[in-house]
């Protein structure tokens, strides 16, 4: 069990005009699969190649219970890397390349054999071990990879996009996998990934990466529910923001005024709501809205509306959209315990 | 192509490979071969044994020549082995320039080399001796390994190397077990015909060398300017064994699908 930390990490690239990663804090708890999200480019790879120590930072640390890595170089970490690709060795049968960390420390070839054989089992890849790479598909050629970085039993393992390379139908499959090995082997895990949903699917924890700062950290439904700016909200497929004031109570903006939950800040503030929570239907903070479009999105419907000149989305299901229809007007409803508000900038 | 035809070209290959080697095996035997007869009046052995015998020096030839060539060649390996890498894998500033530089000694004659490389081993005190020949034969031998492993590296995936050392692998060892593997058949090759450029230096081992440094080639020349057509054919047919030797091998590597040029690390 060891926790991660990364205190002020800064990185730049020569040539580049701004550095790839911004003075990063972020403490990853022991035991823990977080998901480092954020959009290509945001320096979440040039992040995981900072920890595994293929990076050198211009500043700042990388922690393991404490005591810097920053130093050592990528062998001596004890931190272990799946790649985006799962870049077996090709001159190395399935065995040897998941053992392929054992030889390196020098173990007895006896145990290297059986603990590759027990790690391939694992990973539902019985039988496989004298094949070459070659002859493996691609989901079987990363959760080899994945077996050849869990039998190093590292500090802290590394998954760089481990499901983009993936059919569809395969990324259920090797989500749950790594879900499950995570949470029997209790190792301190890192997921890269660009896509939110998979973030929140797969990880315990979710730090989001925007332009090489961290934007967010916390449990997945604190991104749906409690955002922490209005990228992070965009982000996470926000669409209604409403600026204006909360005064005792009450939001004051283009709509009117809107009651907001107990124990909302003062102020100047950015309000938003999720497009599922929005109601079509009269409720609390009623509002009066025009229909601009209906589109079907197969399980849902999205609603486009204005109200007072504000642009507002719904979601809701087919059934319910089946009797609206566009330029109508209609009464929505913010409910109170739905509304959050974001700091203005 | 059908197989007919395609072992119409390989025994049409093999005949021109061939037979310009037969005058020379029957030279070697031969007792006095004047025209116009069609084949000697008599054969013998005497060329052949006194080529093997150690008075005529040809077999110390062939281990110096041996030994120059393979020194050379490791030395050109350890020295192309980075160079190569840096050129195939990173585009920086100059990397056309240091091309140039690099292509240079095997654009321009030998004899243009040679004075001023003399005079500088002359001061260096190799002159004469077979490290300098050695250092010479780098000249036109470094060129074709560093750019031969330029086109292997070009086509080698470097983060194999991250992969390894995120596994505990040290540099030395990420490169012992898996960048070594993926470019041994580049290497191989890269090595053996850098083992045939140093073999048949002529020029560079008669101005370094002095005559005091006996390769197969000067050798060679001299037997022929001696007018002894019969033990030039022998030497020459000792000569041309490590090239045939080497072609043997590597046919299938410059011709075969397993192209070692082509073949690489990559899925």
């Amino acid at each position: 069990m060891t926790t991660l930390a990364l205190h002020g990490l800064r990185k730049s690239y020569p040539g580049a005009g701004q550095a790839a990663v911004h003075g990063l804090d972020l403490t990853v708890a022991s035991g823990s699969l977080t998901a480092l999200l954020g959009p290509s480019g945001c320096g979440k790879t040039t992040t995981m190649k900072l920890i595994a120590g293929l990076l050198t930072p211009d500043t700042g640390e990388v922690t393991l219970d404490g005591s810097p890595i920053t130093p050592l170089p990528p062998e001596r970490r004890g931190v272990a890397m799946v790649f985006q690709n799962p870049l077996l060795f090709p001159h190395l049968t399935v065995a040897q390349n998941v053992g392929f960390g054992l030889r390196m420390r020098h173990l007895p070839p006896a145990e290297i054999a059986a603990r590759a054989q027990d790690m391939l089992a694992r990973v539902r890849l019985d039988g496989l071990g004298d094949r070459r790479p070659s002859a493996l598909s691609g989901g079987q050629q990363q959760r080899a990879a994945l077996a050849r970085a869990l039998v190093l039993q590292p500090r802290v393992l590394l998954l760089d996009e481990p499901l983009s390379s993936l059919d569809p139908g395969l990324r259920d499959e090797m989500r749950a996998l790594i879900r499950t090995l995570q949470q029997e082997t209790g190792i301190t895990t890192v997921v890269v990934t660009h896509d939110q949903s998979e973030a929140v699917a797969l990880a315990d924890r979710i730090a989001l990466m925007l332009d090489g700062r961290l934007a967010q950290h916390g449990p997945p439904q604190d991104f749906y529910r409690r955002p922490a700016s209005q990228a992070v909200a965009r982000f996470f497929g926000g669409t209604n923001f409403l600026p204006g004031r909360s005064e005792s109570g009450q939001f004051h903006a283009a709509l009117g005024a809107l009651t907001l939950p107990p124990g909302a800040p003062e102020g100047a503030h950015v309000l938003t709501i999720r497009s599922e929570a929005l109601r079509l239907r009269p409720g609390p903070n009623p509002v009066s809205a025009r229909i601009d479009a209906v589109t079907f999105l197969g399980t849902q419907t999205r609603v486009t509306l204005t109200a007072q000149g504000v642009t507002l989305q719904a979601l809701t299901t087919p059934d319910e959209a089946t009797s609206l229809s566009v330029g109508a007007e209609v009464t929505v409803s913010l409910p109170p315990e739905a509304l959050w508000l974001l700091p203005v900038a | 192509m059908s197989t007919s035809l395609r072992t119409l070209a390989a025994l049409a290959l093999m005949a021109f490979l061939i037979l310009p080697l037969l005058p020379l095996a029957v030279w070697s035997l031969a007792q006095g071969w004047r025209f116009p007869d069609i084949l000697p009046a008599e054969l013998s052995t005497t060329a052949w044994a006194y080529a093997l015998s150690p008075q005529s020096g040809v077999l110390e030839s062939f281990g110096i020549t041996t030994l120059i060539a393979t020194a050379t060649t490791l030395i050109a390996a350890l020295v192309g082995l980075p160079a190569g890498r840096a050129l195939g894998l990173y585009r920086f500033r100059g990397r056309g320039l240091v091309v140039l530089l690099l292509l240079a000694p095997a654009i321009l004659p030998g004899i243009a080399v040679v004075f001023g490389l003399h005079g500088i081993l002359l001061r260096a005190g190799l002159a004469g001796t077979v490290a300098g020949v050695i250092l010479a034969h780098l000249v036109p031998v470094l060129p074709y390994m560093t750019l031969v492993l330029a086109a292997v590296f070009s086509r080698f995936d470097p983060t194999y190397e991250q992969q390894a050392r995120t596994l505990g692998a040290t540099p030395w060892q990420a490169f012992r077990t898996v960048t070594l593997p993926a470019i041994l058949p580049g290497l191989l090759t890269a090595a053996l015909f850098s083992f045939l450029v140093s073999w048949s230096q002529y020029l560079l081992t008669l101005a370094v060398g002095g005559g005091r440094v006996q390769t197969l080639p000067l050798l060679l020349y001299g037997f022929a300017a001696a007018g002894r057509n019969d033990l030039t054919a022998a030497i020459a047919l000792l000569y041309i064994l490590p090239g045939l030797l080497i072609l043997a091998l590597t046919a299938r590597q410059i011709t075969g699908r397993n192209t070692a040029l082509v073949s690489g690390a990559r899925p």
